[in-house]
């Protein structure tokens, strides 16, 4: 049956982030044929992003543009789609599982009575009914789950669907709502950034990640140079925070982030369960460590058993060479 | 204050994970406190301690979910509630669990909630921001510090790596990330009066809940597992010779570079 799917975009340093387009690509399989309309909430001009998403493949978007939007709260955002699934009683509404996503959707949910499947990995339309596979137990499991009652409702894991092709001949209309904002009981204050290019280690396509061998603050050095070279970002393991090599914020794992990069490199980390949790659903694992019995060697596609001050900058100049050659 | 804290019995993290007939084998597993209601309970005996008041750890679970609270309150929670599902339902989700909860606050004075940010079994996240909508309270999730002053709270919280200051009031509810506190150990007096402390125990028949009030809006279709990851590739030779034939495997037989 064909659905009429609603698809929270949302930016990130004033573009949109992949997981929005990933998201209508989703809402494209949920819709069956149906109308897929993007939703952008924020504040200033919002129509390049809105022709941004009809280019991935919504057939049209509604902005809302209000100085309370500017940053996000789940009070103002709540506020405006609220009105906006008013107006469209959608019958599914999908968003990326990213912190908007995942501090939003559950309110929406909980105010429409509805089911929520969140962090899916994979939806397939099968024969009408729509299926969500989704990670449990870290990673270590998964399950396919489906909406019983009410709207189809997810938030998809960033990295995961792949978007539709752009295409800037595709035409929609982008309208814009207005919508009045009060009573927001969250004020922020201030926002101090920490992360430095603006790539989420959740959806970063490469990550290079270091553990307790890295040693130092200083011994991230060689790491961060050969994720720059790569386009990548850095992450750890908790090791390496516990130790103050690195900020909390890098963590990966179970209690930590959950990534899923095309390329995923451990740099004297371990390889404890807990670690593996948050990284093992990568698609191309490389692991070097001094130790050749480390458990990460169990889960790598490729193992360098060596000393990573020593292999990590060959790896840079070596890439470098192949990019030069390119 | 009126202190509450969510928490949830979870499979330990070296747990390893097997299917059994469609479901998480569960037999002979070691259980924990999910390690962000660790954060939570160690949060709010905190707050007691600068505030006063009481601090009230609930589960939405089965018998065995005593354990672990007894183990807050050993850790020095005064008091725990167990919901306890296990002879009135046969199935749930996150509605479900949330209905129950709501039903548990309605006429409960609370000045704050902490939750949990995720569990590691489920892991949705919803349960905190889906019930602070329901007892329509602000909410802040992945917090990393709080300070309350009166009715007024001032936060810090973990955006994807940012830092993000936020004022707020009054009764809240706020879900914990790792980086807020260290969970204490119990100690061995903690264990000794954790066995004196109440401890109830409610139906939702208690709550004027039935099965249908909390049928559940999602079905699990399936269980499985991962597909076992192929045996890597250990190279050999010079460190040199090594690197060379890892970016060229990279750029040719995984096609990532
Ligand atoms: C409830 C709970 C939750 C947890 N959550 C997480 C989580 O989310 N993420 C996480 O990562 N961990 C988590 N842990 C911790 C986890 O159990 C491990 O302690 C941690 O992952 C170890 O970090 P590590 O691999 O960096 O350090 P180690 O285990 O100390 O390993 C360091 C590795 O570096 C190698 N090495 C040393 N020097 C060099 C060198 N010069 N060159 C190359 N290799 C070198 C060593 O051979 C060793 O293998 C959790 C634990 C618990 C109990
Ligand atoms: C009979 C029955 C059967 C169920 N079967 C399933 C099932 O098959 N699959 C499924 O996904 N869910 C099931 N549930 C619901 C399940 O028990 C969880 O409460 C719910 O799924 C939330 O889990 P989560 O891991 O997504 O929690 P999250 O939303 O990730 O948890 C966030 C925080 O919410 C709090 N919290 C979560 N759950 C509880 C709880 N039970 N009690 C107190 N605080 C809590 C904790 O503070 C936790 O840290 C069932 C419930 C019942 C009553």
């Amino acid at each position: 049956m064909s659905k009429k799917v609603l698809v929270i975009g949302e930016a990130r340093e004033g573009s949109l982030r992949n997981v929005s387009f990933e998201a209508i690509a989703a809402a494209n399989i949920v819709s069956d044929g149906g109308e897929v309309i993007g939703v952008l909430c924020g504040s200033g001009d919002l129509n390049e992003m809105g022709k941004e998403m009809v280019y991935y493949g919504a057939e049209r978007v509604i902005t809302i543009s209000n100085e309370e939007l500017k940053t996000y709260t789940s009070d103002g955002y709540g506020q405006a789609l609220a009105e906006v699934i008013e107006d469209e009683s959608p019958d599914g509404i999908i968003m990326g599982h990213t912190a908007i996503g995942k501090d939003l959707t559950p309110k929406l949910a909980s105010r429409l009575e509805s089911g929520l499947i969140s962090d899916a990995t994979e939806v397939v339309n099968d024969g009408g009914s729509i299926v969500f596979t989704r990670p449990i137990y870290s990673g270590k499991a998964f399950e396919k789950k489906e909406i019983t009652d009410g709207l189809v409702f997810a938030t998809i894991r960033p990295n995961n669907i792949p978007p539709l092709t752009r295409d800037e001949s595709l035409t929609g209309e982008v309208t814009e709502k207005t919508v009045e904002i009060t009573n927001i009981r969250t004020i922020i204050k201030d926002i101090i950034r920490k992360s430095t290019d603006g790539v989420d280690l959740s959806e970063a396509k490469v990550i290079v990640a270091g553990g307790r061998g890295v040693k130092s603050a200083e011994g991230f050095e060689p790491l961060t140079e050969l994720a720059d070279v790569l386009g990548g970002t850095v992450g750890a393991s908790r090791g390496a925070c516990d130790a103050g090599y690195c900020d909390y914020s890098l963590q990966i794992g179970q209690t930590g982030k959950v990534v899923t990069p095309d390329l995923y490199i451990a740099c004297g980390i371990s390889g404890a369960i807990q670690h593996l949790a948050g990284m093992s659903n990568s698609k191309v694992i490389v692991a070097i460590n001094k130790d050749p019995e480390a458990n990460i060697f169990n889960v790598a596609d490729y193992g360098i058993v060596g000393d990573l001050f020593d292999v990590v900058p060959k790896l840079i100049e070596e890439v470098k060479e192949m990019k030069v050659n390119a | 204050m009126n202190i509450y804290v969510l928490l949830k019995r979870t499979f330990d993290t070296e747990e390893k994970i097997a299917v059994n007939s469609g479901r998480i084998e569960d037999d002979g597993a070691e259980y924990i406190i999910n390690p962000y209601d660790e954060y939570a309970v160690e949060e709010a005996i905190n707050l007691r301690d600068e505030h006063g008041g009481e601090v009230t750890v609930v589960t939405v679970g089965e018998e065995e979910s005593e354990k672990q609270l007894r183990t807050a309150l050993a850790m020095g929670a005064d008091k725990a509630v167990l919901i306890n599902t296990e002879d009135d339902l046969e199935e749930g989700d996150q509605f479900t669990t949330v209905k129950i909860l709501e039903a548990f606050f309605e006429d409960r004075e609370v000045d704050i909630i902490l939750a949990g940010n995720v569990a590691i079994d489920e892991a949705s996240g919803q349960v905190g921001p889906r019930l602070a909508e329901r007892l329509n309270m602000p909410y802040v999730t992945t917090i990393t510090s709080i300070d309350v002053d009166g009715d007024t709270v001032n936060i810090e919280r973990d955006v994807e790596g940012d830092v993000e200051k936020v004022e707020t009031t009054l009764p809240l509810l706020v879900t914990c990330q790792q980086g807020l506190n260290e969970p204490r150990y119990p100690s061995l007096p903690g264990i000794m009066k954790a066995k004196k402390k109440p401890l109830d125990e409610l139906e939702i028949d208690d709550l004027d809940l039935d099965e249908d009030d909390v049928e559940p809006k999602t079905r699990t279709m399936e269980i499985f597992l991962p597909p076992e990851k192929q045996a890597g590739k250990v190279l050999e030779g010079e460190i040199d010779d090594q690197v060379k034939e890892l970016v060229s495997l990279l750029k040719t037989e995984s096609k990532v570079l």
